[in-house]
């Protein structure tokens, strides 16, 4: 990927909400340059949609999260893809990784209280036939997530007027 | 105690700042917008804020040598030799300052005797015309014209020179204005100052943050070096401004005097700053100067932004090559500097900076600084076009 698309990914992966009109400007380019840029990181699939960045520690529900380090043996009819599909479909799962080291997958889960989670595990994920084992941590607190600090002091510490 | 009787004449008589009445308003209040700021909105890289808390926590409490620990002078001058091809040996040409300020302090008390003149390019930094008069210099300030995006001229220079002339004062790229000095026109003011045995001081504390062209030094022009007191520093480059450090490189005979005041009168920069500068330079060297440049492109993006707001509303500004200020037009509003700073303020709580707080010559000019978040300068662009509406209906 070029340099400009680079850019134009970290720039909206910050804030979705830059106008066409604006990224030019930023990006020292044409506004149809930008467009096109945008749409064809849209078509492929590379932007896959705008969300708004949410700091779960303020959103006052009882949810929870868990991380879940999952062992599995592939069997010869099916390989680590079409496992980690069985289990990532369920959507309790909000995102897994294939992962080098002790364990296979990483199988981040988020239910509405811990008994979900509880369950989640003892009877959707445990029981599938190439779960060997599953060690479940569960999320206290979160301190950084996608670049973003949860609880850092944004005030600005400048004198407010300087020379 | 009748304290006017025995205070310095010259301290007295120095102006004091234009900047206090709009850091008083600013602080009354909570939704201003500042672009008054001169100094960066990076917080130091956590990296650099690391190496200061070992030296710390290793104990280095104690003084370095006067002249700086000789591992920064190393490192400094394996610094400036890789940006900006210029060659200082550590041990005897280079000082570490506290910030560059100290060091434009030591340049004057080191060169000047009562009476010389020293050339300043008018507007820029507020520390010059002080610094002159407290070693008892004559200032002479130089009216820089918009026309010439805010350069100096050899022929505006040449005109200045009287034979009382010492110095000349280069502080490219320049605060307020956001200018610059590309190599030619370097060339042509070194032909005028050799010709007449000046002395530079150049204060280069912005030359990592140009845009779309290289800094390029005056020192690093052929015959310059021998005559010319480098100055530059830490605060702008590496988002370190309250760790004051800065450094000076000269010849030896010139940087010898220097260190000498700089010994008595400060001993050293502090020495946890000092290791903190280290690690920025010994990071930057490793990865290729990666925060330098992420910071230089973030002002970059801003300075594009604010150029192209600022000019459509019709606050016309020249495009800045350097620094992270810009330097609009407000004679359109038929306001003096400071009533439109002041009427700004007070009706749309956005702050700048009255363009006479730099010299006579910024006067019709304001100073907006673009360290400050893309979301800031937006609102604060949205915020001067309702001004500049409500002033014409």
């Amino acid at each position: 990927m070029n340099e400009f698309k680079l850019k134009l990914i970290e720039l909206l992966h910050n804030d979705a909400f830059l106008t066409n009109a604006q990224l030019a400007v930023m990006l020292d380019k044409s506004e149809d340059e930008v467009k096109q840029a945008k749409n064809e990181l849209e078509n492929e699939g590379i932007i896959m949609g705008y969300g708004a960045i949410i700091n779960a520690e303020k959103t006052n529900d009882n949810k929870v999260s868990a991380l879940i380090e999952v062992k599995i043996t592939p069997q010869r009819d099916m390989g680590f893809d079409a496992i980690a599909q069985n289990i990532y479909s369920f959507p309790e799962v909000k995102a897994c990784y294939l992962m080098s080291g002790a364990y296979d997958l990483m199988v981040i889960v988020e239910g509405d209280d811990i008994r979900q989670v509880a369950g989640f595990v003892s009877k959707r994920l445990s029981v599938l036939d190439n779960v060997l084992s599953c060690a479940t941590h569960f999320i206290l607190k979160r301190y950084k997530q996608d670049g973003n600090v949860f609880e850092e002091n944004n005030q600005d510490k400048r004198q407010a007027v300087s020379p | 105690m009748n304290w006017q009787d025995k205070l310095s004449n010259t301290v007295i008589n120095i102006k004091p700042s234009g900047i206090r009445k709009f850091f008083d308003i600013v602080q009354t209040m909570p939704d201003a917008i500042s672009l008054g700021v001169g100094e960066p909105d990076f917080i130091t890289p956590w990296h650099i804020r690391q190496a200061a808390m070992d030296s710390i926590r290793n104990g280095e409490t104690a003084y370095t040598s006067n002249a700086g620990d000789p591992k920064l002078r190393k490192a400094i001058s394996r610094y400036i030799e890789e940006r900006f091809s210029l060659s200082y040996d550590p041990m005897g040409e280079i000082i570490v300052t506290v910030g560059a300020s100290e060091a434009i302090d030591l340049a004057m008390r080191a060169l000047i005797n009562p009476g010389d003149e020293v050339i300043i390019p008018d507007p820029s930094y507020v520390s010059y015309v002080p610094n002159v008069l407290m070693v008892h210099g004559v200032p002479v300030p130089v009216k820089t014209k918009a026309e010439n995006d805010f350069r100096i001229t050899p022929n505006e220079i040449e005109a200045a020179i009287t034979d009382k002339t010492k110095a000349i004062i280069l502080p490219y790229p320049n605060n307020p204005t956001g200018a610059v000095m590309e190599k030619h026109h370097l060339e042509e003011i070194a032909k005028v100052i050799k010709k007449h045995d000046l002395i530079v001081i150049s204060d280069e504390i912005y030359a990592e943050l140009s845009y779309g062209i290289n800094h390029i030094s005056i020192a690093s022009i052929d015959g310059m070096k021998e005559r010319t007191i480098l100055i530059n520093g830490f605060s702008k480059a590496f988002a370190m401004t309250g760790w004051r450090v800065g450094f000076v490189c000269a010849p030896k005979d010139v940087l010898s005097m220097m260190l000498k005041v700089h010994q008595y009168v400060i001993m050293c920069a502090s020495t946890m700053s000092q290791a903190a500068a280290l690690d920025a330079l010994e990071r930057a060297f490793v990865d290729g100067f990666k925060d330098v440049k992420h910071m230089q492109e973030d002002y970059d993006m801003r300075r594009r932004v604010i150029y192209k707001a600022l000019n459509e509303m019709g606050l016309s500004s020249f495009e800045p090559k350097g620094a992270f200020y810009i330097f609009p037009c407000i004679k359109s509003t038929n306001r003096t500097s400071e009533q439109f700073a002041t009427d700004l303020l007070k009706s749309q709580h956005v702050a700048v900076v009255p363009g006479t707080a730099f010299g006579e010559s910024g006067e019709g000019y304001v100073r907006c600084s673009y360290a400050s978040s893309l979301k800031n300068i937006n609102e604060a662009m949205d915020r001067i076009k309702k001004f500049l509406e409500s002033i014409n209906a």
